[in-house]
C-alpha cells in the first residue's frame, strides 16, 4: 500500500534564499505527522508545495501514490493542466493560519462551496452533508452566521469543517492556532484531537509541543529548510539527539 | 487626602457621583446652526420667488415630449455606455493582472491611451472615422474577410456615442476593478484554490463579490460622472437631454433659465435615483464584511413608527 504522503527531494529557493533544501517526508495511512521548527524553517513551505500553493523547484510529492500537479511525460516531469490539478487539490485539505473563511458567505455555504464546485453533491445533499460536518465540530447553530460573527476560535473549527467537506485524503494544518487568543486554542486542538483518532491523515505544523507529545504519531524538526531529525514523539521531543533540536526545544518548551 | 470632601448642598460625595454627569454646553455650535438657518432660509424664498426663474415656463417645458425623448436618449446612451465600460474594465484590469507581459503592457497602453484624449476629442475623431478607414471586415486576421460593413452601416449616431463613451469609460472602470481587486486578501485566493475550485469560480464567486464592496463607491462616481458627460454628445449632432434644452434655447431665446432648469432637475434626479440604487448595492455586498448591516432608512422609519403606536396604544 503506498504512503498517504510522500515527499522526496523537495528543494525550493526564493532568490537566493534556500527555504526548502532536500526534505524527504513520508507519512502513513492514518498517521499524524507534526512539524516543528523555528520560524523561517521552511515549515509553511513545505506544507503549501504539497498542496500546490509553491511550486517546488526540484523533487515531488505524491498524495496516496499519486504525483500531485506533475505527471509522468517520456522522461520528463509535465505540469498538469488547470483542472486536472484542481481535482487533485480536493484531495488535500488545507487548514490556513489565518482561517481564510469567506467573508461574505454563510458558514454552512463555506463548508459546500467545495463539494459544489467539484459537483460532487446536489445543494441538497451537499447541505445535508454540510450541516452533519458542522454539528462534528460544535458548530451546527452558527451554520447561517457569517464569519465575521464568530469568534477566532469558532473560525477555525468552521475552516476544519470546510476542508473535511471534500472528504480529502490527506488534510494539512499550517499553525491552525497561532492566530487565535490563548483561551480558544483548546477548542481547535479538541477537533484536531478528534480527527487524528478518527484515522484521518493529518500533517500539522505547530508550536503547541504539548500537543504534538500528545497526538502525534511522528515528529519532524525542521531547521533551515533540512529535516534534522525525526521520530516517535518520545524520540525528538524527550530525547532530541540534534543540538539543534535541543536549542529549539528549550526556547519553546 | 480622602474623597469624602462634603459638598457645599450637604450630599456626601458618593450620592453625587451617582448622578448623569451634566454635559458641557457648547453655545457656538447652537450660534452656527441658526446662522446656516437663516442663511437657508434666505436661499429657499429667494430660489422661489425669483420671477427670472420663470417656474410658469419652467413647468411649461418640463414634461413636453422633445426634452423626454432627449432625457430617453441621455438614459440610453448612459445605460449601454455603463454596461460596455464596466465589462471592458474587468477585461483589462485581469489584463493588468495577468501574469503575461504582452496582456499586462496592452492593458496598460490602452488605459493610458484613453486616459490620455480628452472626451470630446475622441468623440469627434470616431464621427470623423470614415477619413481614417472607409471600411471594417470581419475575417482570419490577415485572411480573407467574412463580411465587411462600410463606415454607414456601422455607425449610426448613436453607435458613436456609445462607442466612443464605452471607450473612454472602460479605461477608467479598468482602474476602478483593478483597485478592487487588489482589496481582496491574498488568503481568499488561496482557500479558493485549496479547496480546488474552477478558476472563473474563484473569481466570480469568491473575488469579485469581496471587491466589489470596494469598487461599487468608486464606480458609482464614475457613473454619475458618465451620465452627466452623456451632454457632451451634442457636439456629434446628438440631441439628448442637454442638446435639445440647448436647441430648444435658439428658438425660445426668453426660455433660457427655465430650460436649463428642467435640464439640471433631470440630472438632479437621476443621480439621487444613481445615489439611492448605490446605498442598497452597496449593503447587499457588505454582507458578511460587518458583524451586523445597519436598517435601511426605511427599516429605521418603520420601527420608530412602531415605538409610536406603541407609545400611543399604552397611553
Amino acid at each position: 500500500m503506498s504512503s498517504a504522503l510522500e515527499v522526496r527531494n523537495a528543494t525550493k529557493s526564493y532568490g537566493s534564499h534556500q527555504v526548502l533544501d532536500g526534505v524527504d517526508l513520508t507519512v502513513e495511512p492514518g498517521q499524524t505527522a507534526v512539524v516543528i521548527g523555528p520560524s523561517g524553517s521552511g515549515k509553511s513551505t513545505l506544507l503549501r508545495a504539497v498542496n500546490q500553493l509553491e511550486r517546488l523547484d526540484t523533487g515531488y510529492v505524491r498524495v496516496g501514490g499519486e504525483l500531485i500537479g506533475v505527471r509522468i511525460h517520456g522522461h520528463r516531469l509535465k505540469q498538469l493542466s488547470d483542472r486536472e490539478a484542481l481535482k487533485q487539490r480536493a484531495k488535500i485539505g488545507f487548514v490556513f493560519q489565518s482561517f481564510n473563511l469567506f467573508p461574505h458567505l454563510t458558514i454552512l455555504d463555506n463548508v459546500i462551496e467545495g463539494p459544489l464546485a467539484h459537483r460532487q453533491a446536489t445543494k441538497e445533499e451537499a447541505r445535508e452533508r454540510g450541516e452533519r460536518l458542522l454539528e462534528r465540530v460544535g458548530l451546527l447553530d452558527k451554520a447561517q452566521s457569517y464569519p465575521r460573527q464568530l469568534s477566532g476560535g469558532q473560525q477555525q473549527r468552521a475552516a476544519i469543517a470546510r476542508a473535511l467537506a471534500l472528504e480529502p485524503e490527506l488534510i494539512v494544518f499550517d499553525e491552525p492556532t497561532s492566530a487565535l487568543d490563548p483561551e480558544l486554542v483548546g477548542e481547535v486542538l479538541g477537533v484536531v484531537r478528534d480527527l487524528a483518532r478518527s484515522g484521518t491523515t493529518l500533517v500539522i505544523v505547530t508550536h503547541e509541543i504539548g500537543f504534538a507529545r500528545e497526538i502525534a504519531d511522528k515528529v519532524v524538526f525542521l531547521d533551515a529548510g533540512r529535516i534534522i531529525e525525526q521520530g516517535t514523539a518520545a524520540e525528538v521531543l524527550d530525547n532530541p539527539q540534534h543540538r539543534r533540536t535541543k536549542e529549539f526545544l528549550s526556547k519553546v518548551l | 487626602m480622602t474623597t469624602s470632601t462634603a459638598a457645599p448642598t450637604g450630599k456626601s460625595f458618593d450620592e453625587i457621583a451617582d448622578g448623569r454627569v451634566q454635559p458641557l454646553r457648547r453655545p457656538g455650535r447652537w450660534i452656527a446652526t441658526v446662522i446656516v438657518l437663516i442663511l437657508l432660509a434666505q436661499f429657499a424664498h429667494g430660489f422661489l420667488t425669483n420671477q427670472a426663474f420663470e417656474w410658469a415656463r419652467f413647468r411649461y417645458w418640463f414634461a413636453r415630449p422633445v426634452i423626454l425623448q432627449g432625457l430617453l436618449l441621455t438614459l440610453k446612451v448612459t445605460a449601454l455606455s455603463a454596461v460596455f465600460g464596466f465589462l471592458g474594465g474587468v477585461v483589462l484590469a485581469l489584463g493588468r493582472l495577468s501574469r503575461s507581459p504582452l496582456l499586462r503592457a496592452v492593458s496598460w497602453t490602452y488605459i493610458w491611451l484613453f486616459r490620455s484624449i480628452p472626451l470630446i476629442v475622441l468623440l469627434l475623431l470616431i464621427y470623423n472615422f470614415s477619413a481614417l478607414y472607409h471600411s471594417l471586415s470581419l475575417g482570419v486576421p490577415f485572411g480573407p474577410p467574412f463580411a465587411t460593413f462600410t463606415e454607414t452601416d456601422l455607425f449610426s449616431a448613436t453607435t458613436i456615442a456609445v462607442v466612443g463613451l464605452s471607450l473612454n469609460e472602460a479605461a477608467y472602470a479598468a482602474e476602478v476593478v483593478r483597485a478592487g481587486i487588489l482589496s481582496v486578501d491574498q488568503g481568499q485566493w488561496e482557500a479558493a484554490h485549496a479547496l480546488g475550485l474552477p478558476k472563473l469560480r474563484q473569481f466570480r464567486r469568491i473575488v469579485l463579490p469581496q471587491a466589489l464592496r470596494a469598487i461599487i463607491p468608486s464606480y458609482v462616481n464614475q457613473l454619475i460622472g458618465l451620465l452627466k458627460g452623456t451632454s457632451i454628445i451634442f457636439y456629434v449632432s446628438l440631441l439628448d437631454l442637454f442638446g435639445e434644452v440647448e436647441s430648444l434655447q435658439s428658438t425660445y431665446p426668453s426660455d433660457i433659465i427655465p430650460l436649463l432648469m428642467v435640464a439640471t432637475v433631470y440630472y438632479v434626479l437621476l443621480t439621487s435615483i444613481l445615489s439611492i440604487v448605490q446605498y442598497y448595492v452597496e449593503r447587499y455586498y457588505s454582507r458578511g464584511a460587518l458583524r451586523t448591516v445597519a436598517p435601511t432608512p426605511f427599516q429605521r422609519l418603520r420601527t420608530a413608527l412602531q415605538e409610536f403606536r406603541e407609545k400611543a396604544t399604552q397611553r
